[in-house]
């Protein structure tokens, strides 16, 4: 079987609306009302294993929320679920839905290339490719076919500002994007996850290999970036969750645990499980 | 302690004895193949037997001609080739069959390629040629060029595909715009010992190209080499024959040499 991950008909992994549980209210932990993606009793399975385990989550829009818990809950399991990063890997099926908009992200008519343009993706490892700062950014336009050089040049440089990156390589586009620090590197990726303009950016533990001062100017872009998208974070740092994030959710053996305003996750959690994550009695 | 040196000892002394047939060639050709080397050799016809002065231009030429023929057969179904069990299927009975034959075909005989080579080629086309020597040749290098540019892919970093797949390429354009350029220095390694592999083989072009007095007019003629070259003339009751095989030999010896130290040097170090 060839591993075709662009055409929707041979899509490996069949969605069965007619199976998917109706939505209920009451299942889902939902702190506001501008809710932008939905994720309905969500199960996921590497081969026979499930590791989700009916995750029921709203995320609103233009907020950051940060998915925190001990490794193996599955947080960024269900991360690169969003933009179905996960079919890259063999032996994978889901239950349940995620939608965006109120569009299943499943549905045979959503293309994956193109579902994958709306929504960039930052990783745990910066992952520059190895050719220069300009390749690097232009590399999601040109794949898409856009080649009009002087949109190409404002893209770069408006990513590169919005990633805060401009001033320090404005200087050396055409230099190899190899040559720069481990945090100039990452915000590169954070640039060049933003320049098809996606909606959304998946964050996988983006500052987990960064040294303070470079967590610190990725946390502020962040902050700085939640104005124009929804960004969703994985952390294992709990201090970063409090920093950056309005929404938490804790996520256990598979399960979301709780899912509240970060303030309210931080000093009054209701659940007992929550408490001892965050006080560090385990995780 | 005493153990530990003898033993120290006992390693160092046998990498020595190791490179000693290896050294031992060298020289041999180098005190033998040296004399004759002058600007003749390499643009000149070799005499008719018996006579002296000449050289072995059209068999140097005849070899490039038939390395080149080869790698342009082996070239890109190897890579392509690689690029499919690696990329698009690297689980499927297929790729596991084309990687099982190519290590089986790296085992090979060098002397069968050559006679698939003359079935297949001579002996369908009624005539020896240099196609038939590249066709032997590509049959060779093949399985090198394939196996070693699936390790070339292999060693692609998967964080460069997660970032390419999660801009939303298709497969590909990770593949050609990523992946094979960040594998093309490896690959590239890869074909250059081929080539060196290639040039040095007597066996598959002996019955295939055959070999020739003249300078190679047409790929479809029999053609010399300087691997046949060296095994006819070596052979010859003629002094200076035999000198030109041994300047053959090193003239071959040294092309393969500085294809291999070419490759380590423009390729190996990954500029990271």
């Amino acid at each position: 079987m060839s591993n075709d991950y662009t055409s929707s008909e041979a899509h490996p992994i069949q969605v069965s609306h007619e199976t998917a549980r109706p939505y209920e209210l009451t299942d889902v932990v939902s702190p506001s009302k501008t809710n932008f993606i939905k994720v309905d009793d969500f199960r996921f399975f590497y081969g026979k294993k499930e590791v989700l385990h009916g995750i029921n989550l709203e995320i609103p829009s233009r907020r950051v929320t940060s998915f925190i818990g001990p490794s193996g809950c599955g947080k960024s399991t269900l991360l690169r679920n969003f933009n179905r990063m996960n079919e890259l890997i063999p032996g994978v099926r889901h239950e349940g839905d995620i939608t965006i908009h109120g569009t299943s992200i499943f549905d045979p008519s959503v293309e994956v290339i193109a579902l994958r343009r709306r929504i960039g993706m930052v990783f745990q490892k910066s992952n520059p490719f190895p050719m220069s700062i300009y390749g690097n950014i232009v590399y999601p336009l040109r794949i898409a076919g856009q080649g009009d050089r002087s949109m190409l040049d404002e893209t770069v440089e408006r990513c590169l500002r919005s990633a805060a990156l401009w001033d320090e390589v404005k200087d050396r586009l055409h230099e190899s994007a190899l040559g720069l620090s481990g945090g100039q590197m990452q915000r590169l990726c954070i640039a060049r996850a933003i320049a098809s303009r996606p909606e959304i950016l998946l964050m996988d533990e983006p500052c987990s290999a960064l040294d303070p001062i470079a967590t610190a100017k990725v946390e502020e872009l962040i902050i700085e970036l939640k104005r124009n998208f929804t960004i969703i974070i994985v952390t294992h740092n709990m201090h970063q969750a409090s920093r950056v994030s309005e929404l938490t959710a804790f996520f256990y053996l598979g399960n979301l645990v709780e899912f509240d305003e970060t303030r309210k996750i931080f000093t009054n959690p209701s659940k007992l499980q929550t408490e001892e994550y965050i006080t560090g009695r385990f995780g | 302690m005493l153990r530990n040196r003898f033993l120290t000892g006992l390693c160092i002394a046998l990498s020595l004895l190791t490179l000693f047939p290896l050294i031992s060639i060298v020289i041999l050709v180098i005190r033998n193949g040296l004399p004759l080397i002058s600007m003749n050799l390499f643009t000149q016809l070799s005499p008719a037997p018996g006579l002296e002065g000449g050289g072995f231009g059209n068999a140097i030429m005849g070899t490039l001609v038939m390395v080149c023929i080869s790698l342009l057969l082996a070239v890109p179904l190897g890579i392509l080739s690689a690029v499919y069990i690696n990329e698009y299927a690297p689980v499927s009975p297929v790729s596991s069959a084309v990687r099982f034959v190519a290590k089986l075909l790296t085992g090979i005989p060098s002397i069968i390629c050559g006679v698939f080579a003359f079935a297949a080629v001579v002996m369908t086309s009624q005539h020896f040629s240099a196609i038939a020597g590249g066709v032997a040749l590509a049959i060779l290098i093949l399985p090198i060029i394939l196996l070693t540019s699936e390790q070339a892919l292999m060693g692609v970093s998967v964080s460069y595909r997660e970032a390419s797949y999660g801009v939303g390429a298709t497969p590909f354009q990770t593949i050609w715009r990523i992946v094979l350029p960040d594998a093309m220095p490896a690959i590239m390694t890869g074909i250059m010992l081929a080539v060196s592999r290639a040039a040095g083989e007597t066996a598959p072009v002996l019955f295939t190209a055959l070999f020739s007095q003249n300078w190679i007019t047409s790929v479809f003629e029999p053609t010399a080499s300087l691997s046949v070259l060296i095994y006819n003339f070596a052979s010859l009751p003629y002094a200076y024959h035999i000198k030109l095989a041994w300047s053959a030999s090193l003239v071959l010896v040294t092309l393969v040499t500085l294809t291999n130290i070419l490759a380590q040097m423009i390729f190996s170090p990954k500029q990271r």
